[in-house]
């Protein structure tokens, strides 16, 4: 890794959340309600900026996101509960069966395009959870319980920061510019020698493994995972906090997601209504604001740093 | 050998035959002219050449191996590049951004390089970032290198989709229309760029055209198709001639020079 | 054999509806290319003008028909003109939110008016006999409601046909859907095309609710979220964007799912179901009877 003045200052950002968040913690000034929308502002980062990598910058209408978040909560939870291994395994475990769902579900659907890719992955999504809701040994629809609660925010940052900084070094490379140019034009794509299938089934596992990652979270952070938890409306709302910040945006998936989760807490003592004031709100900003809150442009650190004479790269560095 | 050849290359599409038994013979380093009326299936040889259709019949011969069959990106990667008629830019992307992802395939490093930055990323986007800044130089697109691709003049984008397509670095380029909805100052810089091109990046030229100046101008050999096949073949001052080629195509308009601004 | 066929009778009536529902997607679909996902709340809120239509109006269950008819067009048209008009050039994914924000807000609004109770409409509406059937001598069941059901989806769809191929809206609209540029410059003024077919669309839809009241007994402010899913599920299948496909998707997802709970497991009905949508569209990318439109190069 080569370190820009860039570079440092976000790791020393990144660092001093982390400690900031972990001393008011050990301090007691977090209440428990807090600390649960805390852990769920980590977990939606992961989950949006993993489907913005495919619906935003790939192009791929997905609607199965919770799927693939439901694949890694189970093998996860299975592998600590009922297996006995360790957090880590577990999580990496529950990764790469998500991605390999990823994969199972991609080549097949990737021919097909817009509106008939959205459904056919939103039928996987309901197929997976359709699987939990049958098989005995993960508890049926009355789902697993007594997880180990192994989540903290030690492991969520880690998880929420690794996240993104794999899929922005991945967006900032040929690679990623190969994933961008399929979703500006396809066909352009191919002929400049790129393998549209190859990336386009890459996006998919990629992004199944940072959602496997999230369910992993979720599943030791609640300790109890039921099939009801992954319904499409699960796939939705990861959509909603990817179009809202941005398509194609990271920094807009992150801060749609934070203020999401905010706001549905915040509303949280108005019961239905909190949904009704939630989905008002949906329309109206996206009425007035169909681009979602950031476009396609990325919150860097430009601004305030000199560039080295680099160039623009489709994702913040 | 030739450096492309078809043999009774052909299509159909339901009953209709769009094209039919077309046979090209291209050698290394020529310029050679597509022309006919249209709907005449000039651009289907194309999409047939770059494997956007597959051949209903016949064989596609490119360095001597055949290429029927094979994905667009894999003809790409080995060695024809094209441009489109509908000009196909990444438009909400920078002009840099279009060259350097020409550039993909032939740059080195994996992914999980880039993923943790190791320094093959760094060497390789090094040499991607100057390649195409090289490109865009001989363009004299430089000054638009972080504008979006759709925010640029018709003309330049035109002069991008060339240079982008030159830096997937092909052994035959396609050019589809290239002149299209220029005016004829436009069209002449055209033409010297293509020779030019042709020259400094050691290539096989085919070129689709309706601006007759520009056909009769560089070609050294021009087919005439018609109703999906090949009417007549020759250099220019022969096709100028020919009562098929008059009958077909040209009409009375056979004094050089086609009527301005011809469809796109 | 007798089971075989006593389920195809079932599915007939459960089909019917779907595709009720299947053509008010496929309808909107054609012409704005937006998945509704508001569509089966609006279903929804039909099947509860008609349930006070006749608890509290007293009104005759044929004028409640009409007048859910009516209340869910205007209900239609004013989602169309406040969450998808002004979007209409924003790409395709902004109106998709909006319309998921619309079918949470009728769902939650629904809840918090209507409370989470269940409801049923009063007994006796529509009187259900048994009618023994015969057919080469096996002996089956069907309920005039379920004819019923089928007779008025039947009538209905001829009505669409009608009007879409012989008025002039149904011109516009096929027009519109066609190509909404053209359709302009020939003098159509394609926002009320849209709005009528969005009026269309959900009066259908209310049909279909008061009709999946009457046959599963229960009206909840929920109960549109999986038949609307089915229903796009179905149109899909048929072919998205043809009025055709959704009838054919629709008549065959109903069978099929009555198959699937007859012969295997209610419980896996619904992961099946998606999986022969998958299988479907892996044969044939575009639905049964769509065309395989590949980009002009």
């Amino acid at each position: 890794m080569r370190f820009s003045k860039k570079n440092l200052l976000s790791l020393a950002g990144a660092i001093l959340i982390y400690f900031l968040v972990y001393w008011l913690q050990a301090a007691g000034v977090i209440s428990a309600f807090q600390e649960i929308n805390l852990m769920m502002v980590g977990i939606n980062i992961i989950l949006a900026v993993s489907l913005n990598l495919i619906v935003g910058f790939t192009g791929q209408l997905a609607l199965g996101h919770a799927g693939f978040m439901a694949v890694g909560a189970y093998v996860s939870a299975i592998l600590t509960t009922n297996l006995g291994q360790p957090f880590p395994v577990a999580i990496l475990a529950g990764a790469c069966t998500a991605a390999v769902a990823g994969i199972i579900i991609g080549l097949p659907t990737l021919r097909l395009r817009g509106d008939y890719l959205a459904i056919a992955t939103l039928g996987f999504g309901e197929i997976i959870r359709g699987a939990a809701n049958n098989i005995n040994y993960i508890g049926g629809a009355a789902g697993m319980i007594g997880i180990p609660q192994l989540t903290n925010w030690t492991w969520l940052y880690l998880m929420m920061v690794l996240t993104i900084l794999v899929i922005v070094n991945f967006l900032n490379s040929t690679h990623g510019r190969a994933c961008v140019a399929i979703r500006e034009n396809e066909i352009a794509a191919e002929t400049m020698g790129i393998n549209t299938t190859y990336y386009k089934v890459l996006a998919f596992a990629m992004g199944a493994f940072f959602a496997g990652i999230a369910g992993a979270l979720y599943a030791h952070y609640f300790y109890l995972i039921q099939p009801a938890t992954f319904t499409f409306f699960r796939s939705f709302d990861i959509l909603v906090m990817v179009v809202f910040g941005g398509l194609g945006s990271i920094t807009g998936s992150i801060i749609a997601a934070a203020a999401i989760t905010i706001i549905n807490a915040a509303l949280q003592d108005l019961a239905v209504l909190r949904m009704v004031i939630y989905a008002v709100l949906l329309i109206v900003i996206m009425v007035f604001r169909p681009q979602g809150l950031m476009g396609t442009r990325e919150f860097t650190l430009d601004r305030w740093v000199p560039k080295r004479g680099e160039a623009s790269g489709s994702a913040g560095n | 050998m030739a450096l492309l050849e078809t043999r009774d290359l052909t299509i159909s599409f339901g009953g209709l035959m769009a094209v039919a038994n077309v046979d090209l013979c291209l050698q290394q380093g020529e310029l050679v002219g597509l022309i006919g009326p249209n709907g005449a299936g000039k651009t289907t040889i194309f999409n047939l050449l770059t494997g956007v259709y597959r051949p209903t019949r016949g064989e596609i011969i490119f360095n001597g191996r055949s290429l029927v069959g094979l994905k667009p990106y894999q003809i790409t990667q080995r060695g024809i590049a094209r441009t489109f008629q509908n000009i196909r830019l990444f438009g909400n992307l920078s002009v840099l951004d279009n060259i350097r992802i020409a550039y993909h395939w032939h740059s080195r490093y994996g992914i999980l390089n880039a993923i943790f930055r190791l320094p093959s990323f760094h060497q390789g986007e090094a040499a991607i970032l100057a390649r195409s800044q090289e490109l865009l130089r001989i363009f004299k697109l430089e000054p638009y290198q972080y504008e979006k691709a759709k925010n640029l003049p018709y003309g330049e984008q035109r002069r991008l989709e060339i240079a982008r397509a030159l830096a997937a670095r092909p052994k035959l380029l396609l050019l589809d229309e290239p002149a299209a909805g220029m005016n004829p100052q436009e069209t002449k810089e055209l033409m010297t760029l293509i020779n030019w091109i042709r020259q400094e990046f050691d290539l096989t030229i085919l070129l689709i055209e309706h601006d007759m100046s520009l056909v009769m101008g560089i070609c050294e050999r021009i087919y005439v198709l018609d109703y999906g096949q090949v009417i007549a073949e020759g250099p220019p001052e022969d096709i100028r001639n020919n009562e098929r080629v008059i009958e077909a195509y040209l009409g009375r308009e056979v004094n050089g020079v086609a009527p301005q601004g011809g469809k796109s | 054999m007798a089971v075989f066929l006593q389920q195809i009778i079932n599915g007939l009536s459960l089909g019917s509806i779907y595709a009720l529902i299947a053509l008010g997607y496929t309808m909107v679909y054609g012409i704005i290319q937006l998945i509704n996902f508001a569509h089966g709340d609006i279903l929804m809120v039909g099947a509860y003008i008609a349930f006070f239509g006749v608890v509290y109006l007293k009104l005759n269950i044929w004028l409640a028909f009409i007048i859910s008819m009516i209340g869910s067009a205007i209900l239609g048209v004013l989602i169309e003109r406040v969450a998808y008009k002004p979007l209409r050039n924003a790409g395709r994914l902004a109106p998709l939110i909006t319309a998921i924000g619309v079918s949470l807000f009728l769902e939650n609004g629904g809840l918090m008016v209507l409370g989470t109770e269940i409801r049923s409409y009063p007994a006796g509406l529509i009187t259900s006999a048994q009618l023994p059937l015969a057919i080469f001598g096996i002996k089956l069941t069907a309920t005039t409601l379920q004819l019923l059901i089928l007779a008025i989806t039947i009538a209905m769809m001829i009505i669409l046909q009608y009007i879409v191929h012989y008025t002039w809206a149904g011109k516009a609209m096929r027009a519109v859907s066609y190509d909404p540029d053209a359709a302009r410059l020939m003098g159509i003024n394609v926002d009320n095309t849209i709005s009528v077919t969005f009026a269309l669309g959900s009066a259908f839809a209310a049909v279909a609710g008061i009709l999946l009241g009457l046959y599963y007994n229960t009206i909840h402010p929920l109960m549109g979220i999986m038949p609307g899913l089915k229903a796009f599920v179905a149109a899909v299948i048929g072919g998205i964007g043809l009025i055709p496909g959704a009838m054919v998707g629709g008549f065959a997802l109903g069978i099929f799912e009555t198959m699937v709970s007859g012969y295997w497991s209610s419980k896996l009905r619904d992961p099946i179901v998606f999986l022969l949508l998958i299988l479907i569209l892996l044969v044939k990318p575009s639905g049964l009877l769509g065309k395989n439109n590949t980009e002009k190069v």
